[in-house]
């Protein structure tokens, strides 16, 4: 059992290679996207993606458009922005819109290996609330 | 700073010659006119002033000599109604009698004469012998019987002195006598030679036919009525003429005349006229010096005032220039500024990359497994990676520094289009982020221009990356960037199809510190920066804009075609 799954978004090919060999040692499971529309796709046909690594400097749709669209269509997936210095600005921006954390390009993996098993793990309470809320809405509906 | 030796550049001796100018001109023509009309008021005025006082001097002296005369004649009639015929024909009495006048009169009355009808001098008093002197045929006599008074002019006579006669009629026919007295011509002309003004003014009076009453006269006077100071047809109601014409010398001279004794004999008075406005001259004169005076004090004035004037102005200039300078250098900096931020962006993704492989490498090394041959081909395959990086980053800085290279802005030979490609090799990143897609039309084998490749560099820059920020604003478009020849002149065109330039804020792009962007964010240096680089390389920056369809700047270069390449 991975400690979550994870959706790597990044136009820099080399680096997602590198941090999927590194994340997929750590026992993460890991699916690779090279730009916004990639990631989307991927998502839309992958349910289990429960957490989502954003940078925020890209080509075409960037990391703050592909960030609200994830809200959009999957809000339950928790999203971690990367960035360089030049775009705090933007990562606080997508702090704003929704993103679970961020993270400053190049990061540290343990760092971010604690961020991403935080996200699942608060994806996965929610799930079980929303799964409980269920459970709770249809026993109670019993007369 | 400040050049001592008054010797100022060509434009500025340019601009100070045309301040004289102007000053000159805008003081001297009011000046000029108001002297002249001053100068002809005057003038006028005083002449009339001077001739007035001539023609009333004429006036009194005309009375005068005609009071002279009726009283002369009153006397001889005085003195022929007084005691008849009977005891003036009787010497001694008359005798007696020329005494009491001249006790009277002094010499005036030389001496006193009774005539018969025949023309025969019956009794006579004075001091020449002319007892029983015949004037039966003397134009007075002739003239006296038909007038009752006469008073003729002045003639030689029997005695050969010059005098004139003052006679009277009385009885008739055969009855008739005459009382005659012969006035002294001295006495007389005292009355006219008495009239001096000036150092030239002389009066004398001529008769009809044109001789000279006095002992003043004119060598070269004319012939005929008046000895031609005088229109015998003139209008008699205009008793005193004044008149202007040469004298006997050629002088200019102003003519005074007045009829006297029945209009029979004419006054004339006469002065040169330089010496009669001598006062109207010697103002003129005087008023001429400080005119020139005054002239003199405006040229020094003028000279010395736009000097100081343009040395200011070419100061300023200087100051002005210098401040350009450095604006250039604050722009440089700041522009430095924003190409680090750009550049620490590009070099950290392959930064991070590197990073990574590294850790990877580590990862491996902690597991202990690296003699297996799939972990060591796994570990060259990172280290390949992390060269292949590094070699990124290289080529990063390498483009960076051929930019930071040159604050020096020597000026050598300088091929546009490399230009053009150092700045998208900078910028092309920026570019792909910005979704912008770039088109270059490069004209080949241009001419190399002589610039300082950090100015062109900068200029370059500036152009392209507004234009990339204007078009990452609208979400992306096309930029077109090219070079061409034309008039021997070129031609670089940056075009893109951003938002485009407002027509209003359009004349103020190239002010220094015109900025759209929020406080903080643009320095507003960048075009001014550009404006002033390519007008001191004698170019020219235009710029075309319309709202919503895009924005073109095209810089026009001229191609110096001295041979500088010796500067290597």
């Amino acid at each position: 059992m991975s400690i979550a799954k994870v959706l790597l978004v990044d136009d820099e090919k080399a680096f997602v290679e590198a941090m999927t060999r590194r994340l997929v040692k750590r026992d993460v499971a890991i699916e690779a996207a090279y730009d916004g529309q990639e990631a989307l796709a991927k998502l839309a046909r992958d349910s289990g993606i429960e957490v989502v690594i954003l940078d925020v400097k890209m080509p075409g749709m960037d990391g703050i458009e592909t960030l609200a669209e994830i809200r959009r269509q999957f809000p339950l997936v928790e999203t971690i922005m990367l960035t360089g210095h030049a775009t705090v600005e933007s990562a606080i921006e997508g702090m704003k819109r929704g993103a679970f954390d961020y993270l400053m390009k190049p990061c540290d993996i343990d760092a971010l290996l604690a961020k991403v098993s935080e996200a699942a793990a608060v994806k996965r309470r929610r799930e079980e609330k929303i799964v409980a809320a269920r459970v709770q809405e249809i026993t109670s509906r019993r007369p | 700073m400040t050049r001592k030796n008054g010797k100022l550049p060509a434009p500025y001796e340019a601009l100070a010659r045309k301040m004289i100018l102007t000053i000159l001109i805008v003081s001297f023509i009011p000046v000029f006119l108001v002297s002249l009309t001053i100068y002809f008021q005057f003038h006028g005025l005083y002449r009339q002033k001077v001739e007035d006082h001539l023609v009333e001097m004429v006036r009194k002296h005309k009375q005068q000599i005609d009071a002279f005369l009726a009283a002369r004649a009153a006397d001889v009639q005085f003195l022929a109604d007084s005691f008849g015929r009977a005891q003036l024909s009787d010497e001694t009495f008359l005798q007696g009698q020329l005494a009491a006048l001249q006790r009277a009169y002094g010499t005036t009355f030389v001496d006193l004469g009774v005539v018969d009808a025949q023309g025969h001098q019956v009794s006579y008093a004075g001091p020449f012998k002319l007892n029983r002197a015949d004037y039966s045929r003397a134009a007075w006599f002739k003239q006296v019987l038909a007038q009752r008074t006469v008073i003729t002019d002045v003639f030689l006579g029997l005695r050969g002195l010059p005098h004139f006669i003052v006679a009277t009629r009385y009885g008739q026919d055969d009855d008739t006598w005459i009382l005659r007295a012969t006035i002294d011509f001295e006495s007389f002309n005292k009355l006219v030679s008495n009239i001096r003004i000036g150092t030239t003014g002389i009066a004398f009076i001529v008769n009809r036919a044109g001789e000279f009453q006095t002992t003043a006269s004119l060598p070269a006077a004319g012939k005929g009525c008046f000895a031609g100071f005088y229109a015998c047809d003139a209008d008699p109601s205009k008793k005193i003429h004044v008149f202007l014409r040469p004298d006997e010398n050629g002088q200019e001279s102003i003519f005074v005349t007045g009829l006297l004794k029945d209009r029979n004999w004419l006054l004339v008075y006469r002065q040169q006229a330089a010496d009669a406005f001598s006062e109207l001259h010697r103002a003129e004169r005087m008023s001429l010096v400080f005119f020139v005076l005054g002239g003199v004090c405006l040229l020094v004035m003028a000279f010395v005032l736009s000097r100081r004037m343009v040395t200011r102005v070419a100061q300023a200039d200087r100051e002005k220039e210098l401040m350009s300078r450095q604006v250039i250098e604050a722009g440089k900096l700041a522009g430095i500024g924003e190409l680090a931020a750009g550049v620490a962006h590009e070099i950290n993704n392959p930064v991070a990359v590197m990073i990574e492989e590294a850790g990877w490498i580590q990862d491996l090394m902690s597991d202990g497994s690296l003699d297996t041959p799939e972990n060591q081909a796994e570990v060259r395959r990172a280290l390949k990676q992390i060269h292949t990086q590094g070699q990124r980053c290289k080529e990063i800085t390498r483009n960076l520094l051929s930019f930071a290279r040159g604050s020096d802005s020597r000026n050598r030979p300088l091929d546009v289009n490399r230009v053009i490609g150092d700045v998208f090799n900078l910028l092309g990143q920026r570019a792909k982020y910005a979704q912008v897609a770039v088109e270059t039309r490069l004209a080949p084998n241009l001419p190399l221009l002589t610039a300082s490749e950090t100015e062109m560099h900068q200029v370059m820059l500036n152009l392209v990356s507004n234009a990339l920020q204007a078009m990452d604003k609208e979400g992306g478009g096309r930029l077109t960037v090219s070079t061409a020849l034309a008039d021997g002149k070129v031609v670089i065109e940056v075009t893109d199809t951003g938002p485009g330039i407002p027509e209003a804020i359009l004349p103020r792009i190239f002010d220094p510190f015109f900025t759209t962007k929020p406080v903080g964010q643009g320095t507003g240096l960048g075009l001014s920066i550009c404006y002033g680089i390519i007008h001191n390389m004698g170019g020219q920056i235009e710029v075309e804009s319309r709202v919503g369809q895009g924005t073109s700047f095209r810089v026009i270069l001229p191609v110096q075609t001295v041979d500088e390449t010796d500067g290597k």
